[in-house]
């Protein structure tokens, strides 16, 4: 199995490992990604006013070029899917803007929210399965505690992403246990890191982070996972808890298929 | 004087009146402690008309997108389309952008992600 895949941009600079060890645990599954040709950025967020027209373009150009192939769109950064979810919701179902986007792209064919969008995890999970990922598993991770954190972007608007039940996922703790390991729960983990406010207010990615992390570790996690670049970042650095490492899901899904 | 109201209800699609003060965006919001108005706040002063306060107020840029507040809201109201909409009033003027390009190289380190950078330009500058 093909599918179209949207890197973003993180994931081509600073999130190189959330991108490769994607691409060879793929491989390794069964299915390949393709990358689209000439993507550009999502904008890391969704816009989220009626009037915006301009910024939602980069993500229908991608979903755009999946529907022409006829392959659904994968994603792995939280932000992109987010983002791309989102935009095809709104051609789904918002005319004033499938008109006004369809307006300025000029496509041989109008867009109309066609494609669908996935989440890597939600192959993992629907396509190829948890059953039988756990099968390929050449390395289990026994006796790992694993935190699983979702973060913001993945989950929510539930009716939106429709990944998961947004108040008490399952899926990153599924995949933990097919990979051999043991899924930690605690509270704070689909809650906001901080986000990009890193940027402009540090106090609150650094509490909110450090609330993340401490959660995690309360609960006796020995590790924490994520899909989300900005998430790793604030959790590593803003969270003042540096005993706890923090990495992408896609590097213990390597590790377990022994690629690593 | 332009009819801000009219312009955060429609860039927003909220309707404010569908609001029954439960104050669960608030009690939810992550960046609660860093808001001058709170979630709230901005769906009852919007209904109110009473724009410029909140264009005014750091609160519009402290909203994290993390949409907790659009999916507890009982009555989906999404009081974050709100905030968007209000700063949007604000950054679409001719010299308002509250992030300027000059200011990011003192904002980097060496482990910052792009995406970091890109979704603050998206949120704070046009």
């Amino acid at each position: 199995m093909t599918y179209s895949y949207f890197p973003g941009c993180t994931l081509k600079t600073k999130a190189k490992d959330l991108d490769r060890y994607a691409r060879i645990s793929a491989e390794a599954l069964g299915f390949t990604l393709e990358e689209i040709p000439d993507w550009q950025c999502c904008g890391g967020v969704y816009p989220m006013a009626k009037n915006e027209i301009a910024t939602k373009l980069s993500s229908i150009r991608a979903l755009a070029n999946a529907r022409d192939k006829e392959q659904t769109l994968v994603t792995l950064c939280s932000a992109c899917h987010n983002v791309l979810k989102q935009v095809n919701h709104d051609m789904q179902t918002d005319e004033d803007i499938v008109r006004k986007a369809n307006n300025y792209l000029k496509l041989d064919t109008p867009y109309q929210g066609e494609a669908q969008v996935l989440h890597y995890l939600e192959v993992l999970r629907d396509i190829v399965g948890f059953d039988t990922l756990k099968s390929k598993v050449t390395n289990p991770l026994k006796g790992k505690k694993i935190a699983a954190y979702y973060g913001c972007l993945l989950l929510r608007p539930g009716k939106i992403m429709q990944m998961d039940n947004p108040e008490n996922p399952t899926i990153l703790e599924d995949f933990i246990r097919a990979i051999g390991a043991t899924p930690v729960i605690y509270p704070m983990r689909n809650e906001c890191c901080g986000g990009y406010l890193t940027l402009d207010e540090k106090s609150v990615a650094e509490s909110r982070s450090n609330k993340v992390m401490t959660s995690a570790a309360d609960m006796g996690a020995d590790m924490v996972i994520t899909a989300c670049p900005l998430c790793l970042y604030n959790l590593r650095k803003n969270s003042g808890v540096s005993d706890l490492p923090v990495i992408y899901f896609t590097e213990i899904l390597a590790q377990a298929l022994g690629l690593e | 004087m332009a009819d801000y109201k009219e312009l955060v209800l429609t860039a927003s699609g909220v309707n404010p009146l569908k609001c029954m003060r439960c104050g669960k965006c608030s009690g939810t919001c992550p960046s609660y402690d860093a808001m001058e108005y709170h979630p709230h706040q901005f769906v009852y002063m919007v209904e109110k008309g009473d724009i410029e306060k909140l264009m005014e107020s750091k609160s519009i840029y402290t909203c994290l997108s993390c949409f907790a507040c659009v999916e507890r809201c009982p009555r989906d109201v999404e009081p974050a389309k709100l905030v968007e909409a209000v700063r949007l009033a604000v950054i679409r003027q001719q010299g308002k952008n509250h992030l300027k390009s000059e200011q990011i190289p003192d904002m980097v380190d060496e482990e910052l992600p792009q995406q970091a950078i890109v979704s603050a330009f998206r949120k704070y500058s046009k």
